[in-house]
């Protein structure tokens, strides 16, 4: 059965239909990069993936290992094994990430029916995880991305990845605003989760990026369809040859 | 304004309970019949008085109800198994139970070197004459100040000697049995002296199956010249129980005052607090919190007098309110003509939960003086949806993305409080809010 399948998929924003018709398999283990241009529903399609309010969808279905995910709530799509990689990951004050870790994990463990993890065991895994992302441990203490630079959040978002082990990730335009030393840190905790039994979605304007996150498949977004699909050498050509080609075609 | 209609409508069955009660109402017999005089003037305040427009206590208590029993075996059982609910550890407690000092939940031993503490009943019983002017201070125009003068029956009053730095928190629980619906008037007062420092806590708690009571308290506090108060105060009374209470608040020079306080509990509660300076180069930092719903209401009327000058205030004022829960809070900061280099700011906050939800903000700022610093700020809005989309997309149900979001706009305001224990004990109160909430 495949991770993440997406039929047909109509969405709308207020009155505007942004998504028309889009289908994309998703296996165990493969890494999609979904590019295209600004306005071709890139960011539209992770947010329905996990449920953000505010989107109509109109047609279609996402199943989640055969299940009808649209139908749940964003917090027992986390549960699951959805995790979205903000795009601007929030700030939220007077919440330390310490604390939001350890809520949010055990939050999802108990919806699974799994044990909570005991506080020195919960420390210990943070610290491990959070040093091998360069995060240091007072930013733990801080509240969640408060003060944080662009590519501390960016890492806050692989650290939260790695903690919660999700079966699968999407990554939504995780080189915005990062230079290319932050990009690096961030690819490598990526990488590093790269495993048979996980798939993710890259998102991504520029093809940068998937020169660190080497992508298995390729599609090309235009006016709220897939409109090419490929392997990684698509993402090349489209570095040479630019979107324009497909936003004639779509 | 109809008067006559007023007394008929309210002040004829308190009057008569004036009449009762007096004979057990130790002291100062005198000054009692003319603030039950002041009382009877309006009665219980209404909309039509602009400092009660938001809190119509004649339209939501409707009558005062008759002076509780003194308590028995029961009540005081009752009030022991209840005090767990606030216990802080390492604090001196001093228990007032339906108004009344309960020495035996009590706790006056070894005193430290400087500290006094009698009950109000002897104070007022012994007749010292200054004290029981200072006592009667509290200005009677309030109708509600006016009718806890008359009233009160007991309380703590406790003197800090000059140079004394208390370490051990004073905490003053106020418990009701609640056997029958009663009111219970009570008043304490604080002299800090000269370089002196102490922190007290005022708590308000219920013992179980306590219901519809009337609490009417009052605190007078004087801090002296380079003395510091500490100042926390948390409103857990039951949820048909009202809580109107007053303080005047004094501070000499080179003083500090930091206060906070939070109402999650009480049908209906009110406090008002006069902040007065009367020496130069003295603090103020003032916390408030509302946490309500179901149809809880809880007013917080502040006024601060910046009669001297340079003198700093801050008000930071917090509510969060959830199904047709009613917050309000009014400050009034007044700079008086000679108070300059004044340095007065005022926030609140509001977070709404529910379309029902109220809170209202009332800022007056009189300014008499030309080179001051004073301002005003006020927010309210809901929970910011891409913060709880955050949370949600992490795992965290609705109610535990909403409760986390209120525990850190709540726990801002908690931060202001320097003790530890203390903090723990709001955060405590806070957490039981939500999880009644949940």
């Amino acid at each position: 059965m495949s991770l993440l399948e997406v039929k047909n998929l109509q969405v709308r924003v207020e009155e505007r239909e942004i998504l028309h018709g889009l289908s994309l398999t998703v296996n165990p283990g493969e890494v999609h990069a979904i590019m295209g241009p600004n306005g071709s529903g890139k960011s539209t399609l992770s947010h329905v993936i996990a449920g953000k309010p505010g989107y109509e969808v109109t047609g279609g279905e996402i199943l989640f290992r055969g299940e009808d995910l649209l139908e749940m709530a964003p917090d027992v799509r986390a549960a699951k094994g959805v995790f979205l990689a903000f795009q601007y990951p929030v700030e939220i004050p007077g919440v330390a990430t310490m604390n939001f870790l350890r809520t949010a994990l055990n939050a999802q463990r108990k919806a699974r029916g799994e044990s909570e993890f005991s506080t020195p065991d919960f420390l210990k895994k943070v610290r491990e995880v959070a040093a091998s992302l360069n995060i240091p441990q007072d930013m733990l203490r801080r509240g969640v991305n408060v003060g944080f630079s662009g590519g501390e959040k960016k890492r806050n978002e692989v650290l939260q990845m790695a903690l919660f082990q999700p079966s699968l990730c999407i990554l939504d335009e995780m080189d915005s605003g990062l230079d290319i030393d932050a990009l690096r840190v961030a690819a490598d905790g990526v990488n590093a989760l790269r495993s048979p039994d996980r798939a993710m979605v890259v998102i991504t304007h520029y093809q940068r990026l998937l020169n660190y996150i080497v992508p298995d498949f390729v599609h090309v977004m235009s006016k709220g369809r897939v409109v090419k699909s490929g392997g990684k050498e698509l993402a090349l050509e489209l570095e040479a040859s630019g979107y324009a080609q497909f936003e004639d075609a779509a | 304004m109809n008067v006559a209609v007023a007394k008929n409508e309210t002040g004829r069955p308190l009057s008569d309970s004036f009449a009762v009660a007096r004979d057990r109402l130790p002291g100062a017999a005198e000054a009692r019949r003319a603030a039950f005089e002041a009382y009877e003037r309006t009665g219980l305040p209404s909309r039509r008085i602009e400092d009660w427009k938001y809190t119509d206590l004649r339209a939501l208590m409707r009558e005062v109800l008759p002076l509780a029993p003194a308590p028995d075996a029961a009540a005081l059982k009752g009030a022991a198994a209840a005090l767990k609910l606030q216990a802080v550890r390492g604090a001196r407690r001093l228990v007032l139970l339906d108004g009344v000092f309960a020495p035996k939940l009590s706790d006056l031993g070894e005193l430290d070197k400087g500290l006094s503490i009698r009950t109000l009943r002897e104070v007022l019983e012994a007749g010292d004459a200054a004290l029981q002017a200072q006592l009667f201070s509290p200005d009677s125009v309030n109708p509600m100040v006016a009718l806890n003068s008359a009233m009160m029956t007991d309380g703590v009053v406790i003197d800090v000697a000059n140079g004394a730095v208390l370490k051990q928190p004073l905490q003053i629980v106020h418990v009701a049995s609640g056997a029958v619906p009663a009111a219970m008037f009570t008043r304490s007062m604080l002299r800090l002296g000269k370089d002196a420092g102490v922190t007290l806590v005022e708590s308000y708690i219920a013992a179980d199956g306590a219901r519809a009571y009337q609490l009417h308290d009052s605190l007078i506090a004087v801090i002296g010249d380079n003395s510091r108060l500490d100042h926390v105060r948390l409103v857990e009374d039951s949820r048909e129980a009202f809580n109107i209470s007053s303080a005047l608040l004094t501070l000499g020079a080179h003083a500090h005052f930091n206060t906070f306080g939070m109402a999650s509990g009480a049908g209906v509660s009110r406090y008002q607090a006069t902040i007065a300076f009367a020496g130069e180069g003295s603090k103020v930092e003032t916390n408030g919190v509302n946490l309500l719903n179901g149809k809880q209401h809880a007013d917080t009327t502040l006024f601060m007098d910046h009669a001297v000058p340079n003198c700093s205030s801050r008000e930071i004022f917090r509510a969060v309110v959830d199904d047709s829960g009613h917050s309000v809070f009014q400050g009034r900061i007044v700079v008086r003509p000679h108070a300059q280099k004044t340095d007065a700011k005022m926030m609140t906050r509001a977070l709404l939960l529910s379309d029902d939800a109220e809170a209202d903000n009332k800022p007056e700022l009189e300014i008499f003086a030309d080179d001051v610093t004073c301002g005003h700020g006020a927010t309210t809005g809901a929970l910011d949806e891409s913060l709880l989309f955050y949370l949600r997309a992490r795992g965290l149900s609705e109610k535990e993305a909403q409760a986390l979001l209120i525990q850190a706009f709540v726990g801002e305001a908690i931060e202001s409080i320097v003790n530890d224990d203390l903090r723990e004990l709001a955060i405590t109160a806070a957490q039981r809010w939500l999880e009644a909430r949940a």
